[in-house]
């Protein structure tokens, strides 16, 4: 049994990863996600996990690595400068193959930038921001709601595939309040412990080893194209878009997160106005949803990437579409976020009136 | 007869018997030898956790029938607090050597102490970054020449030498924080004597605890083993005094 509670996102999505099963936190105060930390401190000890302040993002990020090694369900989260200091653990977690989510409220940057709200750490969650060839699972939702959901999903994909899964949201997100139902609570006690989890031997006929090392070429190539397999296997099967009012559609907004709720607004407005927009938004940033954009070929005659940031995400619906569908883009950085009317006044200076 | 027969010396179980990477004349083995010694005597062989650096100890998980995990450079601390936090009840030891630990780890290191949580680091001080070809480490001794201080190590250029237990002795969080050195069998004896005192400040729950070793590293320093012992004798302890800086009441 559920009911609806008005919560701040920040806190709200930590009640989330911890009915998610959530019961190690290490983590940094930085803006704007410290209510999340703020929340595990007090929230943790009575579910029976613990709270760790550590002494900076990268402590954080491999305190997060020795827990994950443990098998347990563990996070971090901080917002972009302290998701940089953090790459280097991200790689070695992904080289080693354990699971942990890691949840970045993005904020207006380059550098120390400002605190409001941005989507300018899209290619590095996405595309790398650590050494080596490796991907994470990126979830970008676009209310407390879907991000509650998604903490569930978090956890449950990084276990199954033994990956680090991110979740992305900005200070919008993090700093609103919103009535939200947490509809599941997963039982700790049900979780299986893995049998590769360096918990010492306690009566096991051999030592666990975790390791991202392996000197050998063959053998670092093997791995390799063994995480490439999973990623390609991730891609098949955990892409995820929602597609509003594109049945008719012969225009469409690509967006995702803030950027897209905003757009559900110009797609109805424009709709008013007998403009057929519809909105894809990938609900996985990475697996992009190429697929499913490529989809719409034939059918729409444009597409506009909106985004809190400088063609990232135009960057992946480029290659999805790019000369088979006339594309525009409409970006604001810095921490500017536009509202419905400025996304409209950019599609049709962009595609006409749409008509 | 066969019975009279007693055991005196054995390989320790959880040794896991293979021909080590170490160069001829380094003291990693004595200090892996004393761990391994130390897990089967003090019966920890299945509860122990053990955190590996980036330097040439990199493949310490290799040798041992424990369970263990490989960390970032300098980052062993903080992967050690994150298996203590999910893992409390077994033992958890990192082993560093001198720039994982003094330099680019200075800072999980030092607040690992401060925490005080009963983890256990073993601190291999060999004076130069062994692994990478020996170049200049925080624990290089003014003069010493390396592969980054052609002429010596100067202060004025390098700065000064880190005295890494007398700094972490400053601090409440820990319960026992020492200098052995490795040159001689008798100090090797006060060593292990040393690390059993940091194995059961953790096993009792007392607090943080660390064992600098003095080490050699005869490729580097160009020095044969024989010479590279006399160095740490004559050399290297001059400036690192052996003894023990922090011992909480109830460490033994």
């Amino acid at each position: 049994m559920s009911e609806k509670v008005l919560m701040k996102g920040a806190e709200a999505l930590a009640e989330g990863a911890i009915r998610a099963g959530c019961r190690f936190y290490f983590g940094y105060p930085i803006t704007p996600q410290n209510e999340t930390p703020e929340y595990m401190s007090r929230r943790l000890a009575e579910v029976g996990g613990r709270f760790v302040q550590a002494e900076s993002e990268v402590a954080s990020i491999n305190m997060v690595y020795g827990a994950a090694c443990a098998g347990v369900r563990v996070m971090t989260s901080s917002s972009s400068p302290g998701i940089s200091l953090m790459q280097e653990g991200i790689s070695y977690i992904s080289g080693s193959g354990v699971p942990c989510v890691v949840m970045n409220a993005m904020r207006g940057g380059p550098g120390l930038g400002n605190v409001a709200p941005a989507q300018a750490d899209y290619l590095q969650a996405v595309k790398g921001g650590g050494n080596g060839d490796y991907k994470r699972i990126v979830l970008a939702p676009a209310s407390i709601q879907e991000g509650v959901d998604l903490f569930v999903d978090a956890f449950d994909l990084a276990d199954k595939y033994r990956m680090v899964v991110m979740v992305i949201v900005d200070g919008l997100i993090g700093q609103m309040m919103e009535p939200v139902e947490f509809k599941t609570t997963v039982d700790v006690a049900s979780l299986k412990k893995p049998d590769w989890a360096t918990t010492g031997r306690h009566g096991r006929d051999h030592a666990n080893i975790i390791s991202s090392l392996m000197m050998d070429t063959a053998t670092l190539e093997k791995w390799n194209l063994e995480l490439q397999a999973k990623y390609a296997q991730v891609t098949e099967t955990e892409t995820r878009i929602e597609e509003y009012e594109m049945a008719d559609a012969e225009y469409a907004i690509v967006a995702y997160g803030t950027m897209a709720r905003i757009a559900k607004t110009t797609v109805r407005t424009a709709r008013a106005k007998g403009v057929k927009l519809g909105l894809l938004r990938p609900i996985t940033v990475w697996p992009f949803p190429t697929k499913q954009l490529q989809k719409y070929v034939g059918q729409i005659k444009g597409a506009l990437t909106v985004e809190l940031a400088y063609r990232q995400l135009f960057e992946d619906v480029e290659l999805a579409l790019c000369g088979k569908v006339p594309l525009g883009w409409y970006g604001r950085g810095g921490g500017v976020v536009p509202g419905p009317q400025e996304i409209l006044a950019a599609f049709e200076e962009q595609f006409g009136k749409g008509r | 007869m066969a019975e009279e027969m007693k055991v005196i010396y054995e390989r320790p179980k959880s040794w896991a018997n293979k021909v080590t990477h170490y160069c001829p004349g380094c003291t990693h083995g004595v200090a892996h030898r004393l761990i391994a010694e130390l897990v089967d005597e003090m019966d920890l062989i299945d509860k122990t956790i053990a955190v590996w650096p980036v330097g040439c100890a990199v493949f310490g998980y290799e040798y041992f029938n424990f369970d263990s995990v490989e960390a970032a450079h300098g980052r062993a601390p903080a992967m050690a607090t994150g298996i203590k936090v999910t893992n409390p009840d077994d033992f958890v030891f990192t082993y560093q050597g001198d720039g994982d630990i003094a330099s680019i780890g200075m800072a999980e290191v030092v607040h690992a102490a401060a925490r005080g949580w009963p983890i256990t680091v073993i601190f291999i001080n060999n004076g130069n970054y062994g692994m990478t070809g020996g170049q200049m480490a925080p624990t290089t001794l003014l003069g010493q020449k390396t592969t980054t201080t052609p002429m010596g190590r100067a202060p004025q250029l390098n700065g000064y030498p880190i005295r890494l237990p007398e700094m972490l002795a400053q601090l409440d969080g820990p319960a026992y924080i020492a200098r052995v050195s490795l040159d001689s069998p008798v100090n090797i004896r006060k060593a292990k004597a040393s690390m059993r005192k940091a194995f059961n400040a953790q096993i009792r729950g007392i607090g943080f605890s660390l064992v600098e070793c003095l080490s050699t590293c005869p490729t580097n320093w160009q020095l044969t083993p024989v010479e590279s012992m006399e160095r740490i004798r004559k050399e290297v302890m001059a400036y690192y005094p052996l003894g023990e800086f922090k011992v909480a009441e109830g460490v033994l």
